[in-house]
């Protein structure tokens, strides 16, 4: 595995930014040719680094979701038997010729790319324990062999390869070797100042200000079991914007709590610890 | 040269190897790091770290291994300096002041600070002269100087490594005990068992061929119920007083199960030394289910999971009490509630954290004749599984004697 020589540097995207913890393992991740794996807490943009990667390298972007049933298998091809099967009864095309059945997976469909690619792996966690072992060859050689046709497909090109994970599962340490590491720190207020920025330009300081000082002040609170992350905040000043609201404070009148809360038991502990005292007297 | 701090990484337990080694080798050599610490500092922590439970780890080796080196490196004196050409100028100072001030533009004090820099071998506070805090030497921070180089300290550069390893913010993210999960959730792993039930809706690819070729050509396609998960599993565990100090383990297994998503069902009971009649739903003992209750409700085939140190005083294996766990001389004895639960469950098993040699004794020797028992350590889970999934238990009956 020999480092490209003069590899593009990646520093963010008008959308997205970045710290330089974040750029480094990009960097080594696209100059020594490894899998990224990018871990951190919900909605602090693991799957959208994927996307800004593509964005500012240029290349095209292609994405596998892993689910609890997928098998590594999925990935590289899909020979589909139904199809021929049912080609053979009603004579639709020539069935003697198994490469027409044989369908790309993203994996596959990543190393057969003319261009270089940049390939999703979305929540690796969530698949069976043995996923990711399934994987270490063919991420490792970026080839594998189409069993029924004896073909070999081989990557002309190495795809940047980002796999995100949400720690529901460990994974396993042979896979872990092959990958540069990189754990999402939750942004602080100076950072997130300017993802707000970025992603609601023009917005009122003085809203921004006490948007940021609630969302801090709820993240804070130890008794939420699902803290609010960057993507809530991002939806709830949009609600804000469109509803016009311009003055905040952190009570049980706080508007549109649901979109930075995903649990009841959150808005009803919030309702309680933040709206005592101040209930008017019936 | 980054040799040392490799073995300083394998020493704090973060365990780097040979292929670590030649990936920072590659990345420095491609000039990943810009030649600074600082660079230095996050494609080692990208290549050396697989895990957020390490990063915490991998800060403090670095703040160890490379304290001192922070004002040694010529690459970092040109980091320093660009700090220089930042400096703010203030803004109510006299003429007179002003005057004075003019005498040091940026390159004197660039060159002085280079000279400080080579001289200076300790810390230096309050002073005039050396670089340090509190002092009216341009250099440092947290000074009076009027223009100067700040060095370190809050409002410096943001992220610069030492700094940052300095901050330790990934201490909340040392879970030592997230580590061998994986282990124990392989060794479960054994326990799973598929069945095909449900609505036929796969297809059976082989049966299809061999039905179509049966019907000479016509196709005849046959479907079958998928494979899902088959293993229903009991877990109780013996909660608070002589358990605590195993509560470590407790809760690794218990994530382990918990996670775990090849059992059709999982139920989890909590019981404090001995369990009277009830099965509790919460560790601090409240709601849950009877005994009889429990037995009504899930078959045979569950696997009954107890996990406790079954070690307590002997009478407390003969205390009478109702279903509802509460005392009642005509009763049931705690013993014979166990066996109950022993009997009812063809498959049980009792996993024990405490070691093996003390098992000949007390109460853990009467338990050990109703349940087999298990060490709780990733083997003799792994034994206990095989056992669970093995032939059906008539310990229970044993000891009825």
């Amino acid at each position: 595995m020999t480092p490209v020589p003069n590899p593009v540097r990646f520093r963010g995207t008008d959308s997205y930014l970045t710290n330089e913890g974040l750029q480094a393992a990009v960097n080594c991740a696209l100059t020594l040719q490894r899998p990224l794996l990018v871990k951190g807490e919900p909605g602090t943009g693991k799957t959208l680094l994927a996307e800004a990667i593509a964005q500012s390298l240029g290349q095209r972007l292609l994405t596998w979701h892993v689910k609890s049933t997928t098998r590594a298998q999925d990935g590289l091809y899909v020979y589909d038997t139904v199809q021929r099967l049912y080609d053979s009864r009603f004579g639709d095309g020539d069935v003697r010729d198994i490469r027409r059945y044989i369908k790309m997976g993203p994996l596959g469909e990543a190393f057969s790319a003319p261009e270089r690619v940049v390939l999703l792996i979305d929540e690796v966690d969530k698949a069976d324990l043995e996923f990711p072992n399934d994987l270490l060859h063919e991420l490792d050689r970026m080839r594998f062999r189409v069993t029924e046709t004896g073909d070999e497909v081989a990557a002309k090109h190495r795809p940047v390869v980002v796999i995100t994970s949400n720690n529901e599962k460990e994974l396993p340490d042979a896979f872990l070797r092959r990958c540069v590491f990189h754990f999402i720190d939750f942004p602080d207020a100076e950072l997130m100042r300017r993802i707000v920025a970025v992603h609601h330009p023009g917005l009122e300081a003085t809203l921004t200000e006490q948007a940021l000082k609630v969302f801090y002040e709820l993240r804070a609170f130890t008794r939420l079991r699902k803290r609010p992350s960057t993507s809530e905040l991002i939806d709830w000043i949009a609600v804000l914007k469109s509803q016009g609201v311009t003055d905040l404070k952190l009570d049980e009148n706080l508007p549109f709590l649901g979109a930075l809360l995903k649990k009841e038991q959150d808005l009803v502990s919030v309702a309680e610890a933040f709206g005592r005292g101040r209930r008017p007297r019936a | 040269m980054f040799l040392p701090f490799f073995y300083e990484l394998r020493r704090r337990g973060v365990k780097v190897g040979a292929q670590e080694a030649l990936a920072l080798a590659g990345a420095l050599q491609a000039g990943l790091h810009d030649s600074s610490l600082d660079g230095f500092y996050h494609v080692a922590r990208a290549l050396l770290v697989h895990s957020e439970t390490q990063l915490d780890t991998f800060d403090q080796a670095f703040l160890a291994h490379f304290k001192g080196v922070e004002t040694a490196g010529l690459e970092l004196t040109q980091e320093l300096l660009s700090w220089l050409e930042e400096a703010r100028e203030r803004q109510d100072l006299s003429p007179e002041e002003l005057a004075l001030l003019e005498q040091l533009d940026p390159e004197e004090i660039r060159r002085m600070f280079e000279e400080r820099l080579r001289e200076q071998q300790e810390r230096h506070d309050g002073g005039n002269r050396w670089i340090g805090t509190g002092g009216t030497s341009p250099f440092g921070n947290g000074g009076f100087a009027r223009e100067g180089i700040r060095v370190g300290g809050k409002g410096g550069r943001q992220g610069a490594a030492l700094m940052q390893a300095g901050a330790r913010k990934y201490a909340g993210y040392r879970d030592d005990l997230v580590l061998d999960t994986r282990q124990l959730a392989v060794a479960l792993r054994k326990l799973r068992a598929f069945a095909r039930d449900g609505a036929p809706d796969e297809l059976d690819v082989d049966e299809s061929i061999a039905a179509t070729a049966k019907n000479a050509g016509e196709l005849e396609v046959v479907v079958r119920p998928p494979r899902r998960p088959n293993t229903r599993v009991v877990l109780a565990m013996d909660v608070g007083g002589s358990m605590d100090p195993y509560a470590a383990v407790m809760s690794r297994l218990f994530s382990a199960a918990s996670h775990a998503t090849h059992f059709k069902e999982l139920r989890i009971y909590y019981f404090h030394n001995c369990v009277y009649g009830k099965l509790y739903a919460t560790p601090q003992l409240t709601g849950g289910m009877t005994v009889p209750e429990l037995t009504a409700q899930v078959g045979r085939h569950h696997k009954l999971v107890m996990v406790g140190d079954a070690s307590m005083a002997p009478y407390e294996l003969s205390i009478r009490t109702d279903a509802d766990g509460h005392y009642k001389a005509d009763g049931l004895e705690g013993l014979t509630w166990m066996m109950q639960l022993a009997q009812h469950f063809e498959r049980n098993v009792w996993l024990n954290p405490e070691p093996m040699g003390t098992w000949r004794s007390g109460t853990i020797s009467v338990l050990a004749r109703v349940f087999p028992m298990f060490p709780l350590t990733v083997e003799g889970l792994g034994e206990a599984v095989t056992h669970l999934t093995r032939g059906r238990t008539v310990k229970g009956v044993a000891a009825r004697r």
